[in-house]
């Protein structure tokens, strides 16, 4: 079987086309004059420019993690570039229409509702192509209601005192190396806040795409929802087919305030490298969310692509009663490696979390998932779930589990669950025997062990995240 | 419509399949029966096309065509259906969406359309009463935690949506008390019909009783050795597999 189904795994990346267009990249390495420049580039004021060298500052003290169950090598950091605009960005286009035509059709050949007046029009998008956003829809809209959903850029100068008070609240500067980094150099990414008692109108979703060679993407993500407000986001991202090895260390920071809920869901497709394991995108990502009283964090992530994945969306359940949730599918071909997994840090009185996560192996990939749950002393009467389940495709694959469990309270309740599966000879039988063909099988066997995680996507994206993983697959069995 | 001739086939480097000949037409309803490791099982699979069967020698026609030039689902689609002896589980895939993608490909192979979802759902939940299954059967995982006798119920809900030309039922009737046993003969007898074959393997000649066969061929060491009618089942009940090694000595 696994020689059949090698065939059908030798799919193309369909995303892997360049945009051609003029862009502003300054030269490569890191300095704090690189740090300085990127924050004039922004014309940020004094007190973004001391934070960001407050953090690179830290980074050139830190050393880069060595415990993930994945093999890479290293990124030269002065080799990259930290910046990359296209030039008519640098006009700063009022709104959508005057943005480069060019760029949005990178959107709309993604797939992406770039235009409003769109059927799909239930979802405003905010578009970020390499360093900077490109434009963000029913900005208009979202603002009859209160919802300020905008660049990260803008809200620098837009709501300083917003910004001031929660960049770097959940995932401080120093959190890790990448995470430091991040923090020194990240050049766009989305905020959303949504007020008091609101119920954000549309779904919210930023749409990341490298375009340029030999540069990194380092964006920034803050979304509030304030006290009993709602909101659910969704990222995706996909870049061109390189032979190099590029950079992406994103951090994402939620605050759900008292009896706020914030769902955030990611349909994860960076260039995976080709089925030698050349070129790919290295996906270094800290993403977390702080939870106050009775408030909710849901993360649902569909991870298909990057070549080196290292990402652990995480809660701090700190309020009492507060829910995390992690619902996660990642699949690995190829030479793929994925680490990726949950924490979940139980810190207020009867929180609760749930760990689902689905890893899928094929070809020569490794998959594992490294999650932490933390019952802290005060985490009085506190639950969690875990179940987390492996499926092999074929005989060359890994899949491993690293769960690690803490408990500091009696009177929590731990709960884990793990199995390990394979695509069975058996099954690709059965199905072919009913006349099914091998291809449309695995990705019908697939899709029903990813089930209980497709299930929480937005409606729209599970259509996409299930046609994704059946891409992914494509080609795999003849 | 199915005619083997001479046909040699090992696992591994077994020799499992020795020289077996046989000819199904449509109408008829051949029993084929053995002891254990006489190549029942081996028959099936190899006509189903499984992998990890290699043909060594011989040929096998259906509806005029050499069956060994059809991958294993060009000829589910040609009509071959064979009926599992351990139905394997597929968790998470409802057995709706399983019967309904099965259904489909068979359709698309015929020149037909696809059924609608409306139309199918009334379908299968017609079917599921005829073979005695409750409806919620068709939301859950395909075989996922069913009983044995659930399984094969399920097998053969599939064979009655798909109206095979040539049903191959592998051991059908173990696991299975008195009861699912006459449902599942009852399936298989509204299936017979001038234009469909059926070949019922089986180790013992109880589910004879209620699928009477017009011919009955005895299995040994992969070859048919002795084939007659009914009354050869009854023989064979009577005087154990031993009697053939000596009748064929």
């Amino acid at each position: 079987m696994s020689e059949h189904i090698e065939e059908y795994l030798k799919s193309e990346y369909s995303a892997g086309w360049v945009t051609d267009v003029e862009s502003l990249t300054i030269p490569p390495g890191l300095n704090e004059d690189v740090v300085r420049l990127i924050s004039a580039k922004k014309e940020e004021p004094e007190w973004m420019l001391e934070w960001r060298l407050k953090a690179f500052r830290s980074w050139l003290e830190m050393t880069e993690p060595q415990w993930a169950h994945v093999k890479y090598p290293k990124p030269d950091f002065q080799a990259l570039s930290y910046y990359s605009s296209p030039k008519s960005m640098e006009d700063r286009p009022k709104s959508l229409d005057e943005v480069d035509p060019e760029l949005l059709r990178t959107y709309e050949k993604l797939g992406i509702p770039v235009h409003e007046q769109e059927v799909l029009a239930g979802v405003a998008v905010d578009m970020v192509f390499d360093s900077v956003s490109v434009g963000t829809t029913f900005r208009a809209k979202l603002k009859e209601a209160g919802v300020i959903f905008c660049s990260i850029s803008e809200a620098v100068h837009e709501y300083p005192e917003l910004v001031k008070k929660y960049l770097g609240s959940v995932v401080p500067q120093k959190d890790n190396f990448y995470a430091a980094l991040n923090s020194a150099v990240f050049s766009d990414g989305s905020f959303v806040y949504i007020p008091k008692g609101v119920r954000c109108p549309m779904e919210l979703s930023t749409y990341f795409r490298i375009n340029e060679a030999k540069t990194g993407q380092f964006e920034r993500t803050l979304v509030i929802a304030d006290e009993g407000s709602h909101v659910s986001y969704l990222e995706g991202c996909t870049a061109p087919m390189r032979d190099e090895n590029q950079l992406h260390a994103a951090v994402v920071e939620l605050v759900a305030l008292d009896d706020a809920e914030i769902k955030y869901s990611t349909v994860q497709n960076w260039y995976p490298g080709d089925s030698e394991g050349k070129g790919g995108i290295f996906n270094f990502v800290t993403k977390r969310g702080l939870a106050h009283n009775r408030a909710k964090i849901s993360w649902t992530q569909v991870e298909t692509g990057s070549a080196v994945t290292w990402k652990y969306p995480s809660c701090i359940l700190k309020g009492d009663d507060s829910i995390g949730e992690f619902y996660s599918v990642a699949l690995t071909s190829n030479y793929q490696q994925a680490d990726t997994g949950t924490k979940m840090i139980h810190l207020g009185k009867n929180t609760r979390s749930t760990i689902i996560a689905k890893g899928i192996s094929a070809m020569k990939s490794e998959n594992s998932y490294r999650g932490l749950v933390r019952m802290n002393p005060g985490a009085e009467g506190a639950r969690n779930y875990t179940q987390c389940d492996s499926l092999l495709i074929g005989d060359q694959c890994g899949a491993h589990t690293f769960p690690y469990i803490e408990s500091k309270n009696p009177t929590a309740v731990i709960e884990h669950e793990a199995t390990t599966s394979k695509v069975s000879d058996d099954q690709l039988f059965l199905c072919q025997q009913r006349g099914i063909d091998a291809e449309k099988a695995v990705s019908m066997i697939v899709n029903g062990f990813c089930k209980e995680v497709f299930k929480e996507l937005p409606m729209e994206f599970a259509v996409e995240a299930g046609k994704l993983l059946e891409v992914s697959l494509e080609g795999a069995v003849g | 419509m199915l005619k083997i001739d001479n046909l040699t086939a090992q696992v591994e480097d077994l020799t499992i399949l020795n020289g077996l000949s046989l000819e199904v037409k449509p109408g008829e309803v051949h029993a084929i029966m053995g002891p254990n490791g006489a190549g029942k099982s081996t028959l099936g699979n190899v006509l189903a096309g499984r992998d990890g069967y290699t043909v060594t020698g011989g040929t096998v026609e259906f509806d005029g065509k050499n069956l060994f030039d059809l991958e294993a689902e060009e000829r589910a689609r040609a009509g071959i259906f064979l009926a599992f002896q351990y139905p394997v589980e597929i968790p998470g895939v409802s057995n709706m969406e399983f019967l309904k993608a099965s259904v489909d490909a068979i359709r698309t192979a015929r020149g037909e359309e696809p059924m609608s979802s409306m139309d199918f759902i009334k379908l299968a939940r017609a079917k599921c009463k005829e073979v005695d299954l409750p409806q919620d059967f068709l939301k859950r995982g395909v075989n996922e935690g069913f009983s044995g006798g659930e399984k094969k119920r399920n097998e053969l809900l599939q064979m009655m949506l798909l109206e095979p030309r040539l049903c191959i039922l592998d051991e059908t009737d173990s696991g299975l008390d008195i009861d699912a046993l006459q449902v599942v003969a009852k399936g298989v007898n509204d299936l017979r019909s001038p234009d469909r074959g059926i070949i019922v393997v089986t180790h013992y000649q109880r589910l004879l009783d209620f699928i009477i066969p017009d011919y009955v061929h005895v299995l040994a060491k992969g070859r048919i050795v002795k084939s007659g009618d009914k009354s050869l089942a009854l023989e064979l009940e009577k005087h154990g597999y031993s009697w053939i090694d000596e009748e064929v000595a």
